[in-house]
């Protein structure tokens, strides 16, 4: 799994982080997302289908590695 | 014919008699059968209504609408929302890019790190007033006693209102949500607290303290990016945002776990403090408080859920049938708090999805794990048939809920 982000869509909401911290954080000056991981483990990779899914600005974008 | 009948619908509409915990009938029934359909709305205007969980997400999202209350068309939710609008602009009025520049003037400060640092704060207001409350009359009113004064006190703290001005904030706060009431009367609150926080923001310039008014002062206010007034604007915005919704979530939540004690053992019962968010989440999506719901105006052509929408026309996306699609949510009436019910819509979605919503989660987490655990014999105090819900108040929630322990 392939994960990339776009930060001028992001509104930082937040969401992805409470769902997979290991993989998402947030910018310390305006809360965007910043990506900690884009080939998380595959154990995360349920959590991270999930905040793509529930991302509001539709900023998570997974692809096959 | 359809088309006559549709249009003489009212929305709102009336919850049933005994179920003040479902959506109205007629708009679940709606979201069934004609799930995009006209409504005729309180200034006898009308709008579509897009009432499930796949259209309501696709709307959202769709740069083609609009928040902008000014756009002829838009579909106000009453009188005074009305004339709110038309005096104060917030970012809940913008369309990108004015919204995006906005909107992330405060995003910093709703971090999920940033709140989760409050959470001991919180943790401390919650146990005060639960103090408060064991130590006062039983039994007691715990909307007043508790579920106002929660968010209220943790906006003071996030904003960085002095002690001494508590009770003054407290007090416009409650008068400026007062729903029912004259549009006048809220807007002298609305003007009274502006005057409060443009003084307070001069404050906060001189001697800053570790809070979002002090930070907008130094960041903003002196480098002239933004005035005095903006600023009071949107600290107002952040208070009517994050004041009765959460204040609503509590009474509501309470009032709907008492009447589903196996779902309250559950919250109180749980060592998992993953338990309590996700029962958390099951309360968001199955209250939908925010029934008025999210309002927007087509800014060109567009086609939801297979109905073509023209520009101009005022568009209702409606959260809380979208939150009992049984196309998202299995078995969607039953209230589940071991369900997953993350990804429902309770905070709207699209780039206007609720701002504070970090900051709500962790309030109703520490509300709904001290409350029960704290007060176990937590009763209510007369039947469910005798409260008062609020049917015709932006928010939805509860007059008040007398309680017992």
């Amino acid at each position: 799994m392939k994960v990339t982000v776009d930060q001028d869509a992001c509104t930082g909401s937040g969401q992805c982080v409470l769902i997979a911290p290991e993989v998402f954080d947030q910018r310390d000056t305006d809360g965007i997302v910043v990506l900690l991981s884009d080939s998380p483990d595959p154990l995360r990779h349920e959590d991270v289908r999930e905040a793509a899914r529930i991302c509001p600005a539709l900023a998570i974008t997974l692809t096959q590695s | 014919m359809t088309e006559a009948l549709s249009q003489a619908l009212m929305f709102p509409m009336p919850r049933a008699a005994g179920c003040p915990f479902d959506p109205p009938p007629e708009l679940s029934r709606r979201s069934e059968q004609e799930p995009v359909s006209r409504v005729r709305l309180w200034d006898g205007s009308s709008a579509w209504m897009v009432t499930r969980y796949a259209d309501v997400r696709a709307l959202l999202t769709d740069a083609r609408i609009s928040v902008d209350v000014a756009e002829p068309g838009f579909p106000h939710t009453n009188a005074v929302s009305k004339a709110r609008d038309a005096q104060m602009k917030t970012l809940m009025q913008m369309d990108a890019p004015e919204h995006t520049t906005h909107r992330r003037r405060l995003t910093a400060d709703f971090m999920v790190k940033k709140i989760e640092a409050l959470r001991p704060t919180i943790q401390r207001i919650v146990d005060g007033l639960i103090d408060d409350l064991l130590a006062g009359p039983n039994p007691a009113d715990l909307v007043e006693a508790f579920a106002l004064p929660v968010p209220s006190l943790v906006i003071c703290e996030l904003l960085g209102v002095p002690y001494a001005d508590r009770a003054f904030f407290q007090r416009v706060a409650g008068e400026l949500v007062m729903d029912e009431g004259d549009p006048a009367h809220a807007m002298a609150a609305s003007e009274e607290l502006n005057a409060y926080l443009e003084e307070l923001v001069d404050r906060k310039s001189a001697e800053p303290g570790d809070d979002v008014l002090s930070r907008l002062a130094v960041e903003q206010y002196r480098t002239g990016a933004m005035t005095r007034r903006e600023i009071a604007t949107m600290g107002q915005l952040l208070l009517v945002a994050g004041h009765d919704t959460t204040a609503n979530m509590i009474a509501l939540g309470t009032a709907v776990l008492l009447a589903h004690p196996r779902q309250l053992s559950a919250i109180r019962d749980a060592g998992d403090p993953a338990v309590v968010a996700g029962a958390v989440e099951e309360l968001l999506r199955y209250l939908s408080i925010t029934h008025t719901e999210a309002r927007r105006v087509a800014r060109e052509d567009l086609v939801i859920g297979g109905q073509p929408i023209r520009k101009g026309e005022g568009i209702i996306a409606v959260k809380s049938t979208a939150n009992r699609d049984p196309a998202a949510f299995s078995d969607p009436d039953a209230l589940d708090v071991h369900r997953n019910a993350r990804h429902h819509v309770a905070f709207g979605y699209g780039a206007h999805q609720c701002l504070g919503q970090p900051l709500a989660r962790v309030e109703l987490q520490v509300v709904f794990g001290t409350l029960f655990r704290r007060i176990p014999t937590l009763a209510p105090a007369v039947p469910q048939e005798d409260l008062t819900f609020k049917p015709n108040a932006v928010f939805y929630g509860l007059r008040d809920l007398p309680v017992t322990w």
